[in-house]
């Protein structure tokens, strides 16, 4: 791109470019591998009930309170193994929710390889903070 | 209205969401919440998992791009996610505590403060940053490309552990209501940290996916999330902040700022008044 081209050049090959490369990388993989999970569910939900191309009444059973979708890892690879769009969708989503966790975790090796010890230890409460909620939402 | 006619019309307004939200480092739920319940009387547990799922869709699809570009400030969005992260915890248990509605009235308030702070702001441009300790240590100051000035812009971070405090208190609110990071976190690194408005929002836009991913997980287990209509959500909100990255740098950060203050004015009218009901 041409704008590029006139900016002054960014040294890519020093550690701070590298990194923020790979953590950009990171970030443009999660994103692309969820959102194609998330239309090949959709798409397949289509294909299997072709009404829903038409139907009010599918789209009120689909989106009213009560409507049946995975909401936990188990179920989510039962209606995997089914073959099921909803639970290709769900793994999607999942995918989604992971990629911002990963981001940090990632960030932490980073650091380290940067001798950053600082920031590796930074990042790493916030990664550990990212777990005890986890946990503690499971409890609730 | 059909289930092909949701998704289509949803996708649609969400790529509306994930633009304006990736320009200004909110998560687009200001905007998927209210289109959800009003114009698809979907239930407001849905709106808001949906909204979750923007916000996490929104933080990495524009994160991706503003970090590349050198515009997201990496070490201070690591830094100032140490208190957001711990906010979100407070505020996850204080939500079983405290009224809602004395939150809706004092989370109004505070964005109004905001807006009103925001304005002023401009005319404060010359007041020099004030030396931090913490900042230089940490080695946060950088520099950033603006694109609509055509030149790189060196600054400096002021007032670290006041934003450490600041995102502590926005990661709290966003745990009690379960939305709204973004809008508390770009005024709070505009105003009391000094950074300049596009790195704030392109920075913001970073810590928000972390926040909302640790809620996420609560959501998605409690079976707020419908695919059916997370999935149009996400994807609208994805390709429409990816296209807002590629536009933010060329963008004139007075727009910028008077578009996020009438966002701020709209969020805090809806608060108030959720508050006041």
């Amino acid at each position: 791109m041409t704008l590029h081209a006139q900016r002054p050049p960014r040294p890519e090959r020093s550690p701070i470019g590298r990194f923020e490369l790979l953590i950009s990388r990171l970030l443009r993989t999660g994103v692309t591998a969820s959102m194609a999970t998330i239309l090949v569910g959709l798409v397949l939900m289509f294909i299997h009930h072709p009404s829903y191309l038409r139907s009010d009444a599918d789209l009120a059973r689909l989106t009213s309170p009560g409507a049946a979708f995975p909401h936990h890892l188990g179920d989510v690879a039962a209606g995997l193994a089914a073959g099921r769009g909803q639970a290709v969708v769900a793994l999607g989503l999942l995918l989604l929710i992971a990629t911002p966790i990963l981001r940090v975790a990632v960030s932490i090796a980073g650091f380290a390889v940067e001798r950053d010890w600082i920031f590796a230890l930074i990042t790493g409460v916030v990664l550990a903070v990212l777990l005890v909620s986890f946990w503690l939402g499971k409890v609730e | 209205m059909s289930p092909l006619e949701f998704v289509l019309t949803l996708f649609g307004i969400c790529l509306v969401a994930g633009f304006v939200g990736s320009l200004m480092g909110l998560g687009g739920g200001v905007i998927v919440v209210p289109a959800l319940t009003l114009l698809y009387g979907i239930d407001i547990r849905y709106a808001i998992g949906a909204s979750i799922v923007s916000v996490i869709a929104t933080s990495s699809g524009a994160a991706a791009a503003y970090v590349r570009q050198h515009m997201t400030n990496l070490r201070t969005a690591m830094l100032l996610e140490v208190g957001t992260t711990t906010g979100a915890i407070t505020g996850a248990f204080l939500a079983g505590v405290v009224h809602g509605r004395w939150l809706f009235l004092m989370f109004g308030l505070l964005l109004g403060y905001s807006a009103l702070a925001m304005l002023r702001r401009k005319s404060q441009r010359d007041r020099p940053v004030p030396p931090d300790p913490w900042a230089d240590r940490l080695k946060l100051h950088g520099s950033y490309f603006d694109e609509a000035k055509g030149v790189e812009i060196p600054y400096r971070v002021g007032n670290a552990r006041l934003g450490l405090a600041l995102m502590y208190l926005a990661g709290t609110v966003s745990g009690l209501l379960g939305i709204g990071s973004g809008v508390l976190k770009v005024p709070a690194m505009d105003l009391a940290m000094r950074i300049p408005l596009k790195v704030s929002t392109a920075t913001s836009n970073l810590m928000i996916g972390v926040t909302a991913a640790a809620s996420a997980g609560v959501y998605f287990a409690r079976g707020d999330v419908d695919p059916f209509i997370a999935a149009p959500v996400a994807t609208g909100v994805v390709l429409g902040a990816t296209a807002g990255s590629k536009v933010l740098a060329k963008t004139d950060s007075r727009l910028l700022r008077a578009l996020f203050v009438l966002i701020l004015l709209a969020v805090a009218t809806q608060m108030l008044l959720r508050g006041l009901r």
